[in-house]
């Protein structure tokens, strides 16, 4: 209380040097300085169900950019620029079904990136209100044809004005995983205190399931990896691929994980639903999906008496999902 | 007949066909004959009480059967009905 004026900071430094680590901290000089870092939050009530085991879940929605796929954006347009990928006029296309848009939108704002965005027509209008905001170019694909059609769109416009997009494809882009193998794997772990047994998420362009379950396995063999993947091709947890129906992404491999889970929509949602009432966590249906993936790992080990400590992902919060009331019935979609 | 847009998830179930044509005076009759005409794509559509799935959009001329008389949602001829999933991941 001195009245005395902030600690000038250099550049790029940060400003958490007086933060305890894991904090955030009090003071960034760029709004992509807080991406990453998030807490684990316990699922103290859910967790009742399975007695011995623990349920952590990472609330990735606490990225600025609101959604987990802040990390990728950041070390893909990162890694891009150390490689001079991105020249002067060009803009940055990617397809995506939406949050993956957000963090492009927000990480190319702070580095004066034109971005474009193919999305499927069908995306939810907050996505679209959100990506926006933001001053980007969005270009619709059928709504018809999911986020493969977007994928498809994508290469068509890349290869037709190849001098004016770079485009990084975050579904073969090393630099998705590897975002996750340096930041989400190593902060897990960290943050159990190496107690981790099992790690399970679901599976979108999978390079959140992809670089943890790397960085996990090389801290210990007998942490197990799980992917979750919805049930069917035709899904509402949307976020989520069904690999066997679609386009797979090439960064995508299946030695990498321990086992596979295939998740109904409609348990993916109850448990968003149960996540907000029980635990105040107003998230996704992906994140839905997520924890009813741990939960059903979890009741087995309960079952069989055996302890755990479970982590998962909380990919975004549930207002990007809000439908539309019925007085906007001719919204756009 | 209506013209009834396919998704590519249930493109399975129609031949790979991404338009097909159904006759039905509402969306309730015209679900059960997409089931005639092509079996098991109903249940994917509909829950076991058959209703439309929480996560599934129907469109009758652009507007959600919702915010419309739901599967009373009356069809006319040559009427376009979309079929819409959520969005796969990334």
């Amino acid at each position: 209380m001195d009245g005395s004026p902030p600690q000038p900071m250099s550049p790029h430094s940060g400003s958490n040097t007086q933060d305890p680590p894991g904090r955030v901290p009090r003071r960034v000089d760029s709004i992509t300085d807080l991406i990453g870092n998030t807490p684990l939050v316990r699922l103290g009530r859910i967790e009742r169900e399975c007695p011995g085991v623990e349920l952590w879940a990472k609330a990735e929605y606490c990225n600025p950019g609101g959604s987990v796929k802040d990390r990728a954006a950041l070390r893909i347009i990162e890694d891009a620029r150390a490689r001079g990928d991105i020249k002067p006029g060009m803009r940055l296309i990617d397809s995506t079904s939406g949050n993956t848009g957000v963090a492009y939108a927000m990480v190319g704002a702070t580095f004066g990136i034109p971005i474009t965005l193919v999305m499927p027509e069908n995306v939810s209008a907050p996505r679209k209100q959100v990506t926006t905001a933001y001053g980007v170019e969005i270009i619709y694909s059928s709504p018809f044809e999911g986020s493969d059609g977007a994928i498809r769109l994508a290469h068509k416009l890349v290869e037709e004005h190849p001098d004016r997009y770079y485009y990084p494809d975050q579904y073969s882009n090393p630099s998705n995983p590897l975002a996750h193998y340096h930041g989400t794997g190593v902060e897990i772990w960290e943050q159990t205190g190496g107690r981790i047994t099992h790690f399970v998420t679901g599976i979108g362009t999978s390079g959140t399931v992809m670089g943890t379950s790397r960085r996990l396995h090389e801290y210990s063999t007998s942490v197990r990896c799980i992917g979750i993947q919805p049930d069917d091709a035709m899904h509402g947890l949307e976020g989520m691929k069904h690999l066997p129906s679609s386009i797979v992404p090439k960064i995508y491999d299946e030695n990498v994980l321990d086992d596979t889970i295939w998740m109904t929509t409609e348990d993916g949602w109850d448990m968003a639903e149960r996540l907000a009432e029980e635990e105040g966590l107003f998230v996704g249906h992906s994140s839905g999906g997520n924890v009813a993936g741990a939960l059903a790992i979890a009741r087995e080990l309960s079952k069989r008496g055996q302890s755990g400590v479970i982590v998962t992902i909380l990919c975004d919060r549930g207002d990007r999902y809000f439908a539309p009331m019925k007085w906007e019935k001719d919204y756009v979609w | 007949m209506a013209n009834v847009l396919i998704p590519t998830p249930l493109r399975k179930f129609t031949k790979g066909a991404e338009e097909v044509s159904v006759s039905g005076a509402n969306i309730g009759e015209l679900l059960t004959n997409l089931e005639t005409n092509f079996p098991g794509i109903r249940a994917r559509i509909c829950d076991d009480k058959g209703k439309v799935r929480r996560f599934v959009n129907v469109f009758v001329e652009g507007e959600d059967i919702r915010f419309l008389d739901n599967l009373e949602t009356a069809v006319k001829d040559a009427d376009e009905v979309s079929i819409i999933p959520a969005i796969a991941g990334g």
